[in-house]
Order: C-alpha cells, then structure tokens, then sequence
C-alpha cells in the first residue's frame, strides 16, 4: 500500500522545480535522526509490548517448570517437564467442555449472523452505520453486566421462564441456569459481534460486478450464493471464527454466573489456580497448553491469509 | 412491430433475463429484514431489560436487585452514591481508562506512525512488529491476564493502579496502533512536502499538517482503549490486587447480591456511550 505513494512521491520531487526541490531534497538527505525515525517512533510502544506481553509469555513458560510452595507461594526452577502433562490429565474434562462450549457458541454465532451481516452489506443502504451499530449495542454495558442481566433473565422465576411457568407451559422444575446450554447461550451472545463484524466486513467487500457476471452467467441465486458469495467470504469467516472461539474457550465469566458447577471450563481452572490456590506453576502450565492451543489456529491464520488481514476485520 | 409486441417482447426479456433485474420478487425482502429485525432485538433485549430494571422497587430484604417486578421508582438513581465499594471502583474505572487511553494512544499513535510510513530497508523488523500486534490481538486476554499476573509475582511488584495501568495499555496499544493506521491509508504525504517546502520545520510540520489530518484516527483509536479499558474484566482481575475496578467489583458481588445501584450505573454508561456512537455516525453523515 506504502509503495505506490511513496513511487510518486519521488516523481513528484524530481519534476518540482526551482528551490523548492532543491531544499526539499536537501531535508531528504539521510542523517542520523532521519534514519533513526521508524525505530525511535516505535520504541515506546515495542518495549511496552516486549516488557510487558512477550516478557509475561516467557515467565509463564518459566513459571509452569518450577516448583511452587503453595504456603509461601515462592517457586524454584525444577525443570519440571511432566506439569504439562499433569496439568492436561487432570484437567482434560475441563479443557474438553470448553472445546464443546466454545465450540457450539461460534457455531451458533456464525450461523445467526451471517444473514443479518450480509443484510447490512447488500441491503443497509443509508442506514448502514446505524445497523453496524446495533450489533455494537452489547459492548456499550460492561462485560459482566451483560453476563448478569442473562443470568436474571434465564433464572427459574424470570422473565421468560417465570411466564411459560405461569402459564403451565413448562414443568416447573424446568431449568436452564446450570446447565452448559445456559454458558451456550451466553457465550453466544457476549461474543456475537466478534463474529458478526468480520463477516460483515468480508460481506461488504465483494465486488457487486461478480455477481452480477454470476447472474449474467445464468447463476440462480442459490448457485450465485454457493459459488461467488460464500468462497469469498471465506477469508472473513475464519477470521469471524478465530476472533470468536479463542476468547470464547478461555472465557470463564459465563460460566461461573451461568453455569452449574460440573460443567467447568478450563478458564475456571485457571483463575482458581492463580487467585485461589496460588499454584502458579500449575496456572501457568494451563495457560501455556490454552495458549498453544490459540497459537495452531493464530498461525494457521497467518500462513494462509498474512498477519495483516485480522485488522481489516477489526 | 407494433408497439404492444415490442412491449410484450420486452416483458419476455425481463422474465428470461437475469434474475437481478426481478428485484421486487425477491424472497430476501421480507425474510432477511424481518430476521435481521429479530437479532437486533435479542442483542438489545438484555439491555432494556437492565434499564428497566434500574427503575424496580425492593420491598423486602436487602437492597438487591430482584427478579420480581415491584413497582416504578426513581429511589436507586437518587441514592446512586449510597454503595461505597461500587462509587469508589467505578471512579477508579474512570481514572484507569483515562491514564490507560492517553498512554496507549501516543505509543499506539507513533508506533503506527512508523508502520504506515516506513518499509524493510529503512524499518528492519516491521514485519516482527506486526505479528507481535496480531498476537496481541488474537491472543486469549486470560492468557494474557494470567503471564501478567505471573510477572508482577515474579518481579514481587505490589498489584493495584500501578499494574492496572502497565496491563491496560499493553493490551490496548495494539489496537490503537491498528485503527490509527486503517485511517492514514489515504493520507497524502504532498501536503508535508509543501510545508517542508514553504520552510516549516519537521515539528511544525507535524504539529500543523500531520497531527489534524490524522486526528479523527487518533480520536478513534483513544475510543477503542477507552472502551478496552473501561469494559476488561479478564486481566483486571489478574492483576487488580487491592484497587478493585467497577467490572471486578460487580463480579465480586454476583455471589452475594446485586445492589440495584450496579444497572444505574450500567445504564448511565450505556447511555453515554450511545450517545457518542450516535453523534460520531451524525458527524460522519454531514461530512461530504
């Protein structure tokens, strides 16, 4: 993107005429400042994400080989290689009912938002923005709230099951807080607009000339949407996936305000590994597998689309 | 050819033509708005029900908020103070955000800077720098929330503001860091060039061409760490210790009762941010 600018850049100077080049290209003369520029301007914030993400990355592989004492909490390097796989054989249904949960939340947000976002994009006309935003509507109340209203909502006297109740529609031992289609039903809906803006965005940017070549090609619509919408919206639903499944998996806010106590998620684990028990070593550990697990779909995504491509779905 | 058989010809080239010229047929007029309707209710739903909700009466028992539909009154936006943990961690959410968005959006901003203006001759390791971005960004935040946690351990560093703060910018610097650059895309360096040449300083320069052509980026970009910083919970309850945040303080109090207080306070926040959005998207609409 940088390159065609900066190529006429340079056409435009040598055709300047007069002083102005001349001076214009004297300032352009490398010195030491100029050619320091790109590193000074980025090294706040490098050294702010080295010190504290890719440092915290590396004293948590630390972290998982010591050995802790949970009384004192101070940890000695044992090179305790097996914690991995203590940690994983412990915690296996844990990290499997994330899997599941994580899992059918993208599932069902990709599924619900895909009509809506390609609405917005074919159809949205003038009010484009104002629909865009009420996908936006949830992030405007606090992640926890959001997550406190559902459990209001769902409870057994609520408002919905309350009346179905009421109206002896339902049994009344009918439930659904403590139960994994509860922390579903909240993952789906706290992460909805993670899925449903990328997809929007991959959506928006098909070019309306290919489907109109498909249709002038005698494509039905549904041929036209197989064939031409669908494959190149591809890039934006992997992205819509990655952007939703991974803090899905390691949420643990749904689950811990919806949820029952034998459905756990392994960001339970964690937490109470680092806040209640004070087993850093085994916190970190978990944390570790969570991030190599995040890390096969980050690369995934890097060597089939470049790293780049995730910030147009931002 | 009479008129009437050159109008009926052109009937039957419309109805074996290509479909996209039936546009008034099409099934997706009725059912695609109507679904997309639907989903813009059940994304709103929860939080009218919170709204509505900040306005329900307690009759018996402790100040919480209940599921029970006890009447209208204005009592908790009266007493909206009468918590203290809540009004204390609400305004420490205040200050953190600010502090987090002034300090991810200048190291956010230059960083971008960089990016969008300099390349691998000159800029050795952008291509490191932008996948340590989309790292940070694709990263799981409880990941991020527990190595943090490990490192302040680690370092025996005291958890409270201090790390509130170092935690916050590093998770929002990447994102400031993104949107600042999609918004200089279009940014045409001729305009420096004329200041250079009508004998502006580099500084000048900046100050007057650079910096308010780049500001509605930059304004976006301080949103999104405001909105990051006001809305974490994952990472702030890692590293937060002592100083409790307004999301970690109503995750605490989700075990033993909500005080009705919690949804004026969600509402009030609401209603401001709405109300942002929407003068943002007017703003954007009377631009040419």
């Amino acid at each position: 993107m940088e390159q065609p600018v900066r190529a006429d850049h340079a056409g435009s100077l040598t055709l300047r005429p007069g002083r102005g080049a001349t001076r214009a290209r004297a300032a352009r003369r490398p010195r030491i400042g100029k050619a320091l520029a790109p590193y000074l301007l980025s090294l706040p914030a490098g050294l702010w994400l080295l010190v504290l993400f890719l440092v915290p990355l590396l004293v948590m592989l630390s972290l998982s080989l010591q050995t802790c004492n949970y009384g004192t909490g101070a940890c000695v390097m044992t090179w305790h290689w097996g914690e991995f796989w203590q940690q994983v054989s412990l915690y296996h249904a844990q990290l499997l009912t994330s899997f599941y949960f994580a899992g059918a939340a993208t599932i069902i947000d990709l599924v619900v938002s895909f009509p809506i976002a390609y609405w917005i994009a074919f159809h949205g006309g003038r009010r484009k923005n104002f629909f865009l935003l009420m996908l936006l509507v949830p992030f405007f109340v606090s992640f926890v709230i959001r997550t406190v209203v559902w459990e209001f909502i769902l409870s057994d006297q609520g408002i919905i099951l309350g009346g179905l109740k009421h109206a002896h529609l339902l049994p009344q031992s009918f439930h659904v807080l403590a139960t994994g289609y509860a922390v579903v039903a909240g993952l789906a809906y706290n992460y909805l607009p993670f899925t449903a803006l990328p997809l929007y965005v991959a959506i928006e940017r098909i070019d309306r000339r290919v489907l109109d070549a498909a249709y002038d090609l005698y494509a039905s619509r549904r041929e036209a949407f197989t064939k031409v919408i669908l494959p190149l919206t591809v890039p934006g639903l992997f992205a819509a996936f990655l952007l939703t499944f991974i803090p899905a998996l390691g949420d643990y806010v749904n689950q811990q305000i919806l949820g029952g106590t034998n459905d756990t998620m392994i960001g339970t684990v964690i937490q109470n590994a680092f806040l209640t028990y004070f087993d850093y070593a085994g916190g970190s550990a978990l944390s570790a597998v969570l991030m190599a697990i995040a890390l096969i779909g980050i690369f995934a995504y890097a060597r089939l689309l470049g790293s780049r491509t995730i910030e147009e779905y931002l | 050819m009479t008129a009437l058989a050159r109008a009926e010809a052109a009937e039957a080239a419309r109805r074996d033509g290509p479909p996209r010229r039936r546009r008034g047929v099409r099934p997706g007029r009725v059912i695609l708005p109507v679904y997309s309707w639907l989903v813009i209710a059940y994304l709103v739903f929860p939080i009218a029900v919170m709204i509505v909700y900040s306005f329900n009466r307690v009759t018996r028992g402790l100040q919480q908020v209940s599921f029970a539909w006890n009447g209208f009154t204005l009592q908790w936006y009266r007493q909206w103070n009468a918590v203290p943990g809540l009004t204390s961690s609400f305004w420490l959410t205040i200050r953190l955000a600010i502090a987090a968005t002034v300090v991810a959006t200048v190291l956010g901003t230059l960083l971008a800077l960089a990016l969008v203006r300099y390349r691998p001759p000159r800029f050795r390791g952008k291509t490191l720098v932008e996948q340590v971005l989309f790292l940070n960004i694709a990263a799981p935040e409880i990941v991020m929330g527990a190595s943090l946690l490990g490192l302040f351990v680690t370092i025996n560093l005291a958890r409270g503001f201090l790390t509130l703060l170092l935690s916050h910018v590093a998770f929002s610097i990447a994102y400031v860091a993104v949107t600042v650059r999609a918004r200089m895309a279009g940014f045409d360096r001729s305009l420096e060039e004329a200041a250079a040449d009508l004998g502006a300083n580099a500084w000048v320069t900046f100050r007057k061409i650079t910096l308010p052509l780049i500001m509605p980026g930059i304004l976006a970009g301080a949103l999104m760490a405001f909105a990051l910083s006001v809305d974490d919970f994952v990472t702030s309850n890692f590293v937060s210790g002592s100083a409790v945040p307004f999301p970690v303080w109503v995750y605490g109090a989700t075990r033993v009762g909500i005080p009705p207080q919690v949804f004026v306070f969600g509402s009030a926040i609401f209603m401001v941010g709405i109300c942002c959005a929407l003068a943002s998207i007017v703003v954007s609409r009377r631009q040419p």
